[in-house]
């Protein structure tokens, strides 16, 4: 990591240790907006890391959002911090200006379809987008849909949709939000720096780190945890079958974090179809299984509402689902694999 | 608490280069190889093959020139692995010399012991065999047996060490005996030898394998004169500098490649549009070994970077080593093929060969369980 990235990196643990209570979450899931913590964030300029300066972001890039991204998992900060990235990243990338506060974006789902149409001098939005995060307490949607034939990026205010909340297992909102004909404040033409399945991308990717952060947190509580706790005279962590369980989830854990950082960094190369899917997949599966270790390490304490642990695996749970789960990056992965042909594999992952 | 350092690594435009300059030697002299040898990986052993390849100068590559090296950097290396591996090519004859007794003579040998023997490790003419296991210690190597008891001169060997692989085609081995007996501290007393494989009193008997095949074999001592201008190091070091063999060892990317012509393969079997559990299979496939991959080039970024990659070398070990061990299993329940030696297609033959092979995945170089006890204590865990 560069020294702005450390930097980086030091400021959202410093910040979120304060801040990312145990009470907080627990507020949080019961639906309290967290509206300090969001403006701490803002103010710390890490909800827009990778936004030019120009329209309002720190003028970084993915890799400075990566770092952001880890932590926010590793703390579990239950705002929409990934969701006003990629949103802010389709209004810059489409010429259009980023509103403050926070965003979400719509729609999630790869078959769901939003459409524009044109009135007047400006466009209306119509259609349904189901599980969109934060759906009906962001500022404003960022959507994705189609205007004339051609894909669009359209920025609504928070509230125009006939909204049905919803929640995923982590409680963090994921409402079903449905539009007729509301009125859009901006619109463009989708940047022609965007990738095609734009959102879905920076949304798996985005959950990637996000996941690749909250291992690690399994990892260190569950180092942490088998220290101290005693059984038969000694400490768990004195056990061989504890050492090689949590071996493996540090296995895991090193591998989604690296995957996770591949992904950011082939986005800012400007080609990352690949890298994402695979981080998706890697860190997609690392949560299940590492989800699986940290809790039977933590004993009938981790399985209680009062211990912080699930904080966590219940944010993996639901993530590895979300933008598209491994079983869908894989069946897309493979057929492009397959459709390159078997003498391609090595000299095509040697390329990236 | 420790974390792992894994950073990404990126590739330097002359590893580039040398990638362009090792595939096309690959495909010159490999050209036509079937699926079912490319399969065999690091197993096979071909002189021939080694002396052009050190010809070329992909042997000894990171090595001063004045001991026959290229002055290469580690990741140039790290392509040069990656690629003969991938390939497949029948690297054995010059792998572990190249590996880790070169290195460990680099590290620990006498200029002497250097100019003799690198020069010609690195044109790819010598082979060399590790000296380690022994009867009663395996896991625990520590405990070895094998007495070097000093003679006027030298040492006077005695004893057996086991599994060594390929000593019967091999012309030295770098060996670990036990030099002093020091009641209760069994670490202590350790000795690292150069052994020419071809001394009086060396017997080496063949040890068969579940398929088969004999690549490792028992080699005993009886009163093997080894002189004092063999002993690598200092005699008492043995074990530091063993460690640092290992480190060596598994540092590389052999450790997630062993199953990778199944994968490519299976690829094949599914064709261009494959069905979509298929699709998945070999998706899924794909993002482990690109992440894999990723993994192991970090680490030869810290090696590069002359750090000490010793843990991340050994999580690298245990997760691709549990990859490289899944994917027979996953190819099976796609398609519930029979695994058969003989069958007419290059794909069975392929999954047959892995089935049979892939236990020893987690055995060689130290086990998964040696493993994880490294990483847990790399975790503070003990
Ligand atoms: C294909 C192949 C090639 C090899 N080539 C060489 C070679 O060239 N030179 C050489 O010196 N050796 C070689 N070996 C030997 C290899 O290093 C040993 O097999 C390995 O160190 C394990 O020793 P072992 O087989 O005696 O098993 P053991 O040590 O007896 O172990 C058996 C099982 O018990 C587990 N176990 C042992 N101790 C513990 C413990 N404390 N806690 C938990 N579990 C434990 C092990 O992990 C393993 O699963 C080779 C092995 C193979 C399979």
């Amino acid at each position: 990591m560069n020294d702005t990235r450390t930097l980086l990196a030091d400021t959202c643990t410093r910040l979120f240790t304060a801040e990312v209570t145990p009470a907080l979450i627990e507020a949080a899931e019961k639906g309290v907006w967290p509206a300090a913590l969001w403006q701490i964030l803002e103010e710390n300029g890490l909800t827009l890391p990778q936004i030019p300066e120009s329209r309002g972001g720190a003028g970084g890039a993915w890799g400075d959002a990566h770092v952001v991204l880890a932590a926010c998992g590793r703390f579990a900060v239950p705002l929409p911090v990934a969701e006003t990235m990629i949103g802010a990243w389709l209004l810059s990338e489409s010429g259009l200006n980023v509103p403050l506060g926070p965003l979400t974006v719509a729609p999630v789902r790869p078959a769901e379809k939003l459409a524009l149409a044109r009135e007047g001098a400006g466009w209306r939005l119509s259609g349904t987008a189901v599980r969109v995060p934060w759906g009906a307490s962001a500022g404003h949607v960022v959507v994705l849909a189609e205007g004339d034939g051609k894909p669009m990026v359209a920025l609504v205010k928070g509230g125009t949709a006939k909204a049905e909340p919803d929640v995923n297992l982590a409680q963090e909102a994921r409402d079903t939000l449905e539009w007729t004909g509301a009125p859009v404040l901006s619109a463009a033409a989708a940047g022609a720096g965007l990738p095609t399945g734009a959102l879905m991308l920076a949304g798996a990717m985005a959950r990637s780190a996000q996941m690749a952060g909250g291992l690690e947190s399994l990892l260190s509580q569950s180092v942490k945890y088998v220290a101290e706790r005693v059984q038969f005279g000694r400490p768990l962590a004195s056990f061989q079958a504890i050492q090689h369980q949590l071996a493996l989830l540090a296995g895991h854990t090193a591998a989604a974090g690296i995957a996770a950082q591949k992904g950011f960094a082939a986005m800012d190369a400007g080609d990352a179809g690949f890298e994402i899917a695979c981080a998706k997949i890697r860190t997609g599966e690392a949560s299940g299984l590492g989800a699986g270790i940290a809790h039977q390490c933590h004993g009938a304490i981790g399985f209680t509402y009062e211990h912080t642990l699930h904080f966590v695996t219940r944010r993996l749970w639901s993530w590895r689902a979300e933008f598209g789960a491994e079983a869908y990056w894989a069946a897309a992965l493979g057929r492009e694999v397959a459709a390159r042909g078997a003498d391609a594999l090595w000299p095509y992952l040697t390329s990236r | 608490m420790a974390t792992f350092n894994f950073e990404l690594g990126e590739l330097p435009p002359e590893a580039q280069k040398v990638r362009e300059e090792i595939r096309d030697f690959l495909a010159r002299t490999l050209g036509g190889t079937s699926a079912t040898k490319r399969a065999l990986s690091w197993g096979g052993f071909d002189r021939e093959f080694s002396r052009k390849l050190g010809e070329a100068g992909f042997i000894g590559m990171t090595w001063p020139k004045k001991y026959g090296g290229h002055e290469r950097s580690a990741l140039e290396r790290y392509v040069v692995l990656e690629e003969t591996l991938a390939a497949g090519a029948p690297t054995s004859a010059h792998w572990v010399a190249d590996r880790q007794s070169g290195p460990l003579l680099l590290r620990f040998g006498t200029e002497e012991q250097r100019r003799r023997f690198l020069p010609r490790i690195a044109k790819g003419e010598l082979a060399f065999a590790i000296g380690m296991s022994e009867p009663d210690s395996g896991s625990d190597l520590a405990s070895i047996r094998t007495r070097a008891e000093r003679v006027e001169g030298g040492y006077r060997v005695n004893g057996t060490k086991i599994w060594t692989s390929n000593a019967h085609i091999s012309d030295y081995a770098i060996a670990l005996f036990r030099t002093k007996v020091v009641p209760d501290k069994k670490h202590e007393g350790l000795s690292q030898f150069l052994v020419d494989l071809k001394s009086e009193g060396i017997g080496i008997r063949p040890i068969i394998d579940l398929a088969g095949g004999h690549h490792f074999n028992e080699v005993h001592f009886q009163n093997v004169f080894v002189p004092d201008d063999m002993l690598v190091g200092k005699d008492g070091d043995g074990w530091k500098q063993v460690t640092t063999e290992l480190a060596f060892e598994r540092s590389g990317p052999e450790r997630y490649l062993s199953s990778v012509q199944l994968v490519i393969e299976l690829i094949r079997e599914a064709g261009a549009e494959p069905g979509e559990r298929a699709a998945v299979v070999i998706g899924r496939l794909t993002a482990h070994m690109a992440t894999l991959r990723q993994m192991s080039l970090s680490v030869a970024g810290m090696l590069q970077a002359g750090q000490n990659p010793n843990l991340e070398a050994a999580v690298v070990k245990d997760v691709g080593t549990s990859f490289e061990q899944e994917i027979p299993e996953v190819v099976h329940a796609l398609l519930g093929i029979e695994p058969r030696l003989g069958s007419g297609s290059q794909f069975e033959r392929v999954f047959g060969y892995l089935v049979e092979h892939a236990p020893s995945f987690s055995l060689r170089g130290g086990t998964r369980e040696v493993l994880r006890g490294i990483i847990a204590r790399g975790l503070g865990l003990r």
